[in-house]
């Protein structure tokens, strides 16, 4: 049985009482595939999202895009582009509705979604090769979302 | 700054004892225009790779094809047969790999040369079966695969391997596991790329099984297979089940005009 995405529909969390308000990846409000609200509802720290950025095990954009500002980071793809100047290109509210899920901004594109939880063809766990079940945890949390996006918005010409 | 960008694949030719084996081909009409050429994935491997592979006392691989003449002169099972007692020399199976997988007429099952040797071994000579990963069974795919070395892939894809083409085919489109990435974003969209360091290739099984240097071991078409899968975080499919057979002779017949390498060497 498939679950049902509740895309549109904002539903976030705000707990009274709790520290900060997570949006839960079921209820990200894209917009023209734009995200304007923080998903972990804190600001990003480019540090972290440089890790994020070059991780295997994390967002592994470096398997994809190289650019001038990720120099560092050994053997950058070259399925994606290269993302010298996205900041310039692009508004922080876009950049995130791009990590969290690139197919609102460019339909079918082959950049997988970072924030996102079912609707998928043979889910496995991780890296696993076994079976995984939906809901699955998001590759990136709402927090490391937050880290690429403000690591991103560091990409200026 | 210094920055690879897409980069086309060697146009070396493959030289084993002084015969070439066919590396580049046309496509053919069945693939209506999926890929403009043919490449081997030797040509997306760099100079040090490709030069092992053409040289047989350099290529690891061949220390497997030694073992598998062993093991084809041996006696095994209740019937204290080998393959030899039956096959005679392992050049009695020459031409099978370029032909295979293919579906048998009268079963309908899906034969790849696995399922042939586990044939022979369960019902023919009282043995027990040979795991799909077990060495005796890559070296024994080794041996027979050379046996077709440079003869042209040509896995037929019409009357009774139609339904299991097609099958295969729907499985090398669709997006599978949490990256939703099918076998052709990776090898028809974008072979000449890089995916991190790794050069991508059209995918081609036409040189399995192939020696990994970084595994130190021969590993099947469909032991590829599962560790492409794996990498799109999905739940893979089994080495042996009807999708990966489905997608073997699918995968195999994108290759038909380029030709068996017999044992390949790859990074
Ligand atoms: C499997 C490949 C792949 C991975 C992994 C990947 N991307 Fe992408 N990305 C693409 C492709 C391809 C495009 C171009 C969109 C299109 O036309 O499909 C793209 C587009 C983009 C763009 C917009 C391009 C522009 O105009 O500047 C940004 C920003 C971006 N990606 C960031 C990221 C970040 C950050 C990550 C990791 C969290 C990531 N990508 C991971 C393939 C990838
Ligand atoms: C007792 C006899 C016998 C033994 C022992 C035997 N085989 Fe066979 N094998 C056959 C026969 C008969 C066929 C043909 C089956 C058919 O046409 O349906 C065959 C078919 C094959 C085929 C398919 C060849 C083709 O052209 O269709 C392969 C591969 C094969 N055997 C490998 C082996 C290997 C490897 C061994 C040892 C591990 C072995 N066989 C042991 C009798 C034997
Ligand atoms: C995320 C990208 C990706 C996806 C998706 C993917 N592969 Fe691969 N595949 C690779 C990489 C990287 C390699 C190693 C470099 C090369 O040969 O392309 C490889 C290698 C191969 C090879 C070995 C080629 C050779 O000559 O040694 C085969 C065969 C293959 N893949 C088939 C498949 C099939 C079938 C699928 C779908 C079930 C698939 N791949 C999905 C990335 C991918």
């Amino acid at each position: 049985m498939m679950r049902q995405i509740l895309i549109g529909m904002t539903v976030s969390a705000f707990c009274a009482g709790a520290a900060v308000a997570q949006v839960a990846p079921e209820a990200v409000a894209f917009t023209e595939g734009a995200v304007e609200q923080s998903l972990s509802g804190a600001a990003g720290n480019p540090e972290e999202g440089k890790k994020v950025f070059a991780t295997a095990g994390l967002g592994n954009c470096v398997a994809c895009h190289a650019a001038e500002i990720t120099k560092d980071i050994p053997f950058p793809g070259t399925v994606g582009p290269t993302l010298d100047g996205a900041a310039d290109r692009w508004s922080e509210a876009q950049l995130r509705g791009l990590v969290a899920n690139a197919k609102m901004t460019f339909d079918g594109t082959i950049m997988p979604s970072f924030y996102k939880t079912s609707g998928y063809i043979r889910p496995g766990d991780a890296y696993t090769g076994k079976a995984g079940t939906e809901p699955l945890p998001p590759v990136l949390s709402a927090q490391q979302v937050e880290d690429v996006v403000a690591y991103l918005m560091t990409f200026k010409e | 700054f210094a920055f690879a960008g897409h980069a086309e694949p060697a146009n070396d030719t493959l030289i084993i004892d002084g015969s070439e084996i066919i590396t580049r081909a046309a496509p053919a009409a069945h693939l209506d225009g999926a890929l403009t050429e043919l490449i081997s994935g030797w040509q997306f491997r760099d100079t040090e790779t490709r030069a092992i592979q053409m040289d047989d006392f350099d290529n690891p691989g061949m220390i497997f094809v030694d073992r598998g003449i062993d093991s084809w002169n041996t006696a095994d099972g209740t019937d204290g047969k080998s393959c030899a007692s039956c096959h005679e020399g392992p050049e009695s199976m020459k031409g099978l790999r370029a032909v295979t997988p293919r579906v048998d007429a009268k079963s309908g099952k899906v034969m790849n040369i696995e399922s042939y040797i586990n044939d022979c071994r369960t019902t023919r000579m009282g043995a027990e079966a040979w795991g799909d990963k077990a060495e005796a069974m890559t070296d024994m795919l080794a041996l027979i695969s050379l046996q077709s070395r440079g003869e042209l892939v040509n896995v037929a894809v019409d009357g009774a391997a139609a339904p299991i083409y097609a099958q295969g085919k729907e499985i090398y489109y669709t997006r599978y596991g949490q990256l939703e990435l099918s076998c052709a974003n990776c090898h028809e969209d974008n072979n000449g790329n890089y995916i991190r360091s790794d050069h991508l290739s059209q995918g081609q099984t036409n040189g399995f099984p192939v020696y990994r240097l970084k595994d130190a071991k021969l590993t099947s078409a469909q032991g590829r297979f599962v560790g492409c899968v794996r990498d799109t975080r999905a739940e893979t499919f089994k080495i042996g089940s009807d999708e990966f057979n489905a997608l073997e002779l699918y995968v195999a017949s994108r290759g038909n005009g380029l030709a068996v390498e017999g044992v390949s060497v790859r990074n």
